[in-house]
């Protein structure tokens, strides 16, 4: 299986992931010899095997509904590129 | 003093050879003198000095448990309040982290002393610490070859004497395969035991963090503080954490160990081969009962981890959008364009790489073929596990094809370089522990012994490892020029 320039560029636009055009070819050689790997796994009738998410085929943990973390807002945006008035911002996304 | 190990540091805290400022301020020396191996991406003097009076007094008033005073570092993986967390990414190159990972605090309950941050693959993917923004790593025993990876900084710190030990974390082989490039030992814990809170995610239901140490006893020492149960760990299992000294010095008569086919075939470099072959007689002559065994479907292993991983990797890493928190890319036009070039202009290749697998694995249309079907064969990769580990108390095997590669070497071709992680990744895929002791040397160059053992079987195989390195030294060799 290979993929082209062109899917490369519809996987990137999914991820929202900027890449440069000079490196498409190349990540479209890459993933086709991932792909090529994994057609291997072909080999193996899996039709009535139970997909495997977790090691532990754990049920999620539930826990009772209370407050557990205390407000950190200060902190947090500390770090973040852009804030104002407690808002994280971004360009405008309503006209 | 930087040749001690844990229990003998522990000692000389005690006796009062020496303080832990001392201490602390020997291995801070040796991490600027030893800049250029560059395992390192964040040393905390100021933090660290004093941290270590405080550790001081512990010792003096009676309350200093056993890691009070020992000089440690953190992998950059984990999230550490105040002190800047890259996880080798340009992406988090201005991040300082708001809390702890639940294992940095548990260290800093202890009374451990934290030098700094270690350098690593750029999210932890990668097998030879080339991918990290800081710049690869130097294995100690030869400059010019790559630590391993992705815990790279880990491996080559201990190995060095930079640090009495570190953390790692481990998702296809990210603590064994670099500790056995680096002549350490390493050990990935059960999937669960170890706590994943504040320890930055690649693909969670692989990744578990682990003790780096130089000897068996020092990782025992290590896990006992870094495992156990943790209500912020929505996988972290509910299991009382055993002293895992108590068994070191258990006899191995009887041990039954299942040695794979699969793992001695082709691809093993003859030498490495060798090696492990004394090795295994060295545990015949303690007790071992040798078996071939077979594990058919560990060769699908590599071909599921590249669905898997990169699957979940896609998934996780999308919270890395330049909105709340590190790189955003500059005068972005609009939200997409934001998303896009922050992303673009953070990750690297190997990252970007995944994430543009992961994502196809998971759209519409090729869900079923590669995802589905790469759980199917985790499936089954995970049952010869349980098969085998039914009929031997443990598998033994190689950790790595060869020995160190050279820097530069496997870089350009990816596809080679994950294939050099055949005989670790069936283990996380698993979820099952296994370590990886110092067996021996091929040309000047370590050489690593895996040992796998059942699910939260950690005092078993520690156990193992420790009765080996009672009757071999391979773990107290030291590089030229950090001895």
């Amino acid at each position: 299986m290979s993929l082209t320039a062109d899917d490369v560029n519809k996987i990137a636009h999914l991820a929202r992931l900027g890449i440069d055009k000079q490196d498409v070819e190349s990540y479209a050689k890459d993933l086709s010899g991932m792909l090529d790997l994994m057609t291997r796994m072909n080999e193996l009738n899996t039709g009535n095997v139970e997909p495997m998410a977790h090691p532990m085929d754990q049920a999620q943990r539930l826990r009772a509904d209370v407050v557990t973390e205390s407000n950190n807002r200060e902190k947090f945006q500390a770090i973040a590129p852009q804030i104002e008035a407690g808002l994280y911002l971004v360009p405008k996304v309503i006209e | 003093m930087h040749t001690k190990t844990l229990s003998e540091l522990a000692q000389g805290l005690r006796s009062g050879e020496f303080s832990s400022v001392e201490l602390t301020q020997t291995f801070l020396n040796r991490i600027r003198q030893h800049q250029h191996l560059n395992a390192y991406i964040t040393v905390t003097e100021e933090l660290a000095l004093q941290n270590a009076k405080a550790a001081d007094v512990r010792l003096a008033n009676g309350t200093a448990e056993l890691l009070t005073g020992i000089p440690i570092a953190q992998k950059d993986i984990f999230c550490t309040l105040d002190v800047k967390t890259t996880c080798g990414s340009k992406v988090l190159d201005n991040f300082i982290a708001p809390y702890n990972a639940t294992v940095v605090e548990k260290f800093n309950q202890a009374g451990a002393i934290m030098l700094g941050k270690l350098n690593m693959d750029e999210f932890a993917m990668g097998s030879s610490n080339e991918t990290s923004y800081y710049g690869v790593v130097k294995n100690p025993w030869n400059i010019n070859t790559v630590p391993g990876g992705s815990s790279g900084g880990s491996a080559a710190a201990v190995a060095a004497r930079l640090a009495v030990c570190a953390t790692g974390t481990d998702t296809g082989g990210s603590i064994r395969q670099p500790a056995a490039l680096c002549g350490i030992t390493g050990l990935k814990p059960t999937y669960g035991r170890v706590s994943r809170y504040g320890m930055i995610a690649y693909a969670s239901s692989l990744d578990q963090g682990g003790p780096m140490a130089r000897s068996a006893e020092d990782a025992a020492i290590m896990l006992r503080t870094m495992a156990g149960f943790d209500e912020k760990d929505s996988t972290s299992v509910n299991l009382p954490v055993p002293d895992y000294r108590v068994g070191l010095n258990n006899s191995l008569a009887g041990l039954k160990i299942g040695l794979p086919k699969e793992f001695f075939g082709d691809g093993l470099n003859s030498d490495v081969a060798a090696t492990l072959e004394t090795a295994i007689n060295e545990y015949r002559k303690l007790g071992g009962e040798i078996k071939e065994i077979s594990m058919p479907n560990l060769k699908l292993a590599i071909p599921a981890y590249y669905v898997i991983a990169p699957a979940e990797c896609s998934a996780n890493l999308s919270r890395f959008d330049g909105v709340r928190y590190g790189y955003r890319c500059e005068n972005p036009v609009d939200l997409t364009d934001l998303y896009t070039r922050s992303r673009g202009e953070g990750f690297g290749k190997e990252v970007k790489r995944r994430i543009l697998m992961g994502t196809y694995a998971l759209s519409a249309g090729y869900y079923d073929a590669y995802y589905i079907k790469a759980q199917k064969v985790r499936r089954l990769i995970s049952e010869d596990f349980k098969n085998a580990l039914a009929e031997v108390d443990v598998i033994m095997g190689p950790v790595t094809p060869s020995t160190a590669f050279g820097i530069g070497e496997k870089i350009g071709n990816p596809i080679e370089m994950y294939l050099s992680d055949i005989y670790t990744i069936a283990i996380n895929l698993a979820g099952v522990p296994a370590m990886s002791i110092p067996a021996g040397f091929v040309a000047g160059m370590p050489v690593g012994l895996q040992i796998i053992g059942n699910y939260f079987a950690e005092d078993r195989l520690l156990n193992i490892a420790h009765q080996y390195q009672q009757v071999t030294d391979w773990h107290q060799h030291t590089p030229k020029g950090f001895e």
